[in-house]
């Protein structure tokens, strides 16, 4: 021998094939990005169903009003009083509340004697004009029963100019996350028991490739796919959707740094998947015990704050549900990979648990 | 022909899966250059035998060496001078010819001109094609193809042309023997013994994990014949298959 042998190069050798292999699998394509893309487009577009309008009450606002009494029964309407004025801010940065409120009782004999002042954002205007339409209606009823006040109350408006939270900033890093999950699971272990199946991986025991290289090479091209899938969706979804990338390309680095992150934990689910599995039917069904819950549970759609409370625990257990928050907050909050270490770190626990799993049921043959 | 050295060395090898003793104190030897059949009907241990000098499989007991390496000790130093072609396939379904030439040339750490790999078993216009799109004789090729690439001294081919017509199989034997002419030994499974008679230089039947014959084909026939064997009847001067191919060509064609 006039060199020595490269493991190495051997890894990449595979790595290249396996790449050129995935992106001739329809399913690994419709699994990474057309899926998502999809489901960006409809939710992104149809919007959720009833209209709720979020509102905080300040701690100084006056309760014992007619005003008040009237907005308690108003459906559409929910009232938070126990939001602090910092949380009240950030929340309504953030788009999680609406508008608040503050209703100032003048005395009796003052004109108007209620004024009620209502904080909207920019980002939720459309939230702030309900808002708005429910007090005018109320301040009609309110008025007309004080007809010798013909001005009991009135309104005072204010609109704090903050980055819009659109839609889509929900939708897409749950988007994102569901597609790593799905390409992580379910493209590991079809591909893995192909490559027992097909004896492609008995061909290359019969080369100087030492096994946990075949392995390397093999993730290393899913993580390459995945992260160009994850690109396709963040850029598409930032110019075609407005998808809010506060940093601009750092912001874009991070969010391929989680998503790397994600593909690596979800591809430990995939090689448990490919061990336990005795065939290739019996894959979908495994895989979907793993896939589905955190699908639905984890805040790719909803925000796991619409589930019962007894749901709760699980939501926030599950890898997916962390993955999720930790991008979002990255990409809209312009958190660093820093401020979401408690995310990661959970993902990271997770991690190690399933290549504990992964490396105690792993067939080669 | 002259005997050359022994290239491989089995020793009363000895593989058993739980209860079932495939391969029961093994030993032969292959020389260098030559072609070594193993000869046996389904489930006599020769694919067992086989992949454990290939290092695929671990033995339970036995001394094998391959041109002086231990199978014990030296797996990667072994694998780097054998060629392997298992029974099935073992190859990317959708990654043309090329492409999979490429991995190979990476898995050994050679640089290859997959034109020119091609050329050799007949298939550079299927350069192109993807391995899935290939007949069944065209796959032979290509796994025989692939088990060149690093140079190898010696190639193990595991019942490469089970399942082929006529023709293809006539032109593996071809290639099989421009192989070996060019000084590799070849190890080849069948359970085909016109194959053997045709193309063996020497063969070993295996019957139940254990070797009852070795020797050239020409010696074993004179054997029976010395014990007075005849066959119940007279043998024609040709038989179905010279038929067959009289009447469809020799010439091998892609399916």
């Amino acid at each position: 021998m006039s060199k020595p042998y490269s493991q190495v190069k051997a890894m990449f050798a595979i790595a290249r094939a396996s790449f050129r292999s995935i992106t001739r699998s329809p399913s690994a394509v419709v699994f990474t990005l057309a899926f998502p893309l999809v489901f960006i487009l409809v939710f992104g577009f149809i919007g959720g169903g009833g209209i709720s309008v979020q509102v905080a009450v300040k701690k100084e606002s006056d309760r014992n009003n007619p005003i008040y009494q009237a907005l308690l029964h108003v459906p559409v309407v929910s009232l938070d009083t126990m939001l602090t004025p910092e949380e009240m801010q950030s929340d309504l940065e953030k788009g999680r509340i609406d508008a608040t409120l503050s209703i100032t009782d003048k005395g009796m004999g003052a004109m108007p004697r209620y004024s009620v002042h209502v904080e909207t954002t920019s980002a939720s205007s459309e939230m702030g004009a309900v808002l708005k339409s429910v007090l005018n209606n109320i301040f009609y009823t309110v008025n007309s029963q004080h007809i010798t006040m013909p001005t009991y109350a009135e309104l005072k408006q204010t609109e704090v100019s903050v980055r819009e939270y659109k839609r889509i900033d929900f939708i897409l890093p749950g988007q994102l996350g569901f597609s790593l999950l799905s390409s992580g699971v379910f493209g590991t272990a079809f591909v893995f028991m192909s490559l027992r199946q097909t004896l492609v991986i008995k061909r290359f025991f019969a080369t100087p490739i030492r096994r946990p290289f075949i392995v390397l090479g093999e993730a290393l091209s899913r993580l390459v796919f995945a992260l160009i899938g994850s690109s396709i969706i963040l850029l598409l979804g930032h110019f075609a959707f407005g998808f809010t990338l506060i940093h601009g390309f750092i912001t874009v680095v991070n969010m391929l740094l989680l998503s790397a992150l994600g593909l690596i934990v979800f591809m430990g689910f995939g090689f448990v998947v490919s061990g336990i599995a005795k065939n290739e039917s019996a894959i979908p069904p495994i895989a979907n015990i793993i896939t589905l819950p955190q699908f639905l549970l984890s805040g790719t759609f909803f925000p796991i704050s619409v589930f019962p409370s007894w749901l709760q625990p699980i939501c926030k257990v599950l890898p997916l549900t962390y993955l999720n928050d930790a991008m979002r907050k990255v990409a809209f909050e312009g958190a660093n990979l820093l401020s979401v270490g408690h995310q990661i770190g959970i993902v990271a626990l997770w991690g190690v648990i399933v290549y504990i799993a992964a490396i105690k049921v792993f067939k080669w043959e | 022909m002259n005997p050359g050295r022994k290239i491989i060395e089995v020793n009363n090898l000895v593989k058993h899966y739980e209860a079932i003793h495939a391969v029961s104190g093994l030993s032969f030897f292959v020389h260098e250059g030559e072609i070594f059949g193993l000869l046996g009907p389904n489930g006599a241990g020769k694919t067992t035998t086989l992949e454990i000098i290939e290092t695929l499989r671990e033995k339970t007991s036995g001394e094998i060496l391959v041109d002086g390496l231990s199978v014990d000790k030296d797996q990667n130093a072994i694998k780097q001078i054998i060629g392997v072609q298992l029974q099935a396939a073992g190859y990317y379904p959708s990654l043309t010819l090329l492409e999979l030439l490429r991995l190979f040339g990476g898995l050994y750490n050679v640089s290859v001109d997959p034109l020119q790999m091609l050329r050799q078993v007949g298939l550079e216009d299927r350069s192109k094609a993807k391995y899935k799109e290939l007949s069944g004789g065209q796959k032979q090729r290509f796994s025989i193809c692939t088990t060149l690439i690093n140079q190898p001294k010696i190639v193990f081919l595991d019942e490469p042309t089970t399942g082929l017509d006529p023709q293809a199989r006539r032109n593996l034997w071809e290639l099989i023997r421009q192989i070996r002419d060019k000084g590799t030994t070849v190890v080849i499974t069948t359970h085909y013994m016109d194959e053997a008679e045709n193309l063996c230089d020497r063969v070993a039947i295996v019957e139940k994990g254990k070797i009852i014959a070795l020797d050239t084909p020409d010696k074993l026939i004179d054997q029976l014949v010395a014990q007075g064997f005849e066959r119940k009847r007279e043998v024609k001067k040709a038989n179905l298959e010279d038929v067959f191919l009289s009447l469809t060509g020799k010439e091998w064609r892609d399916e």
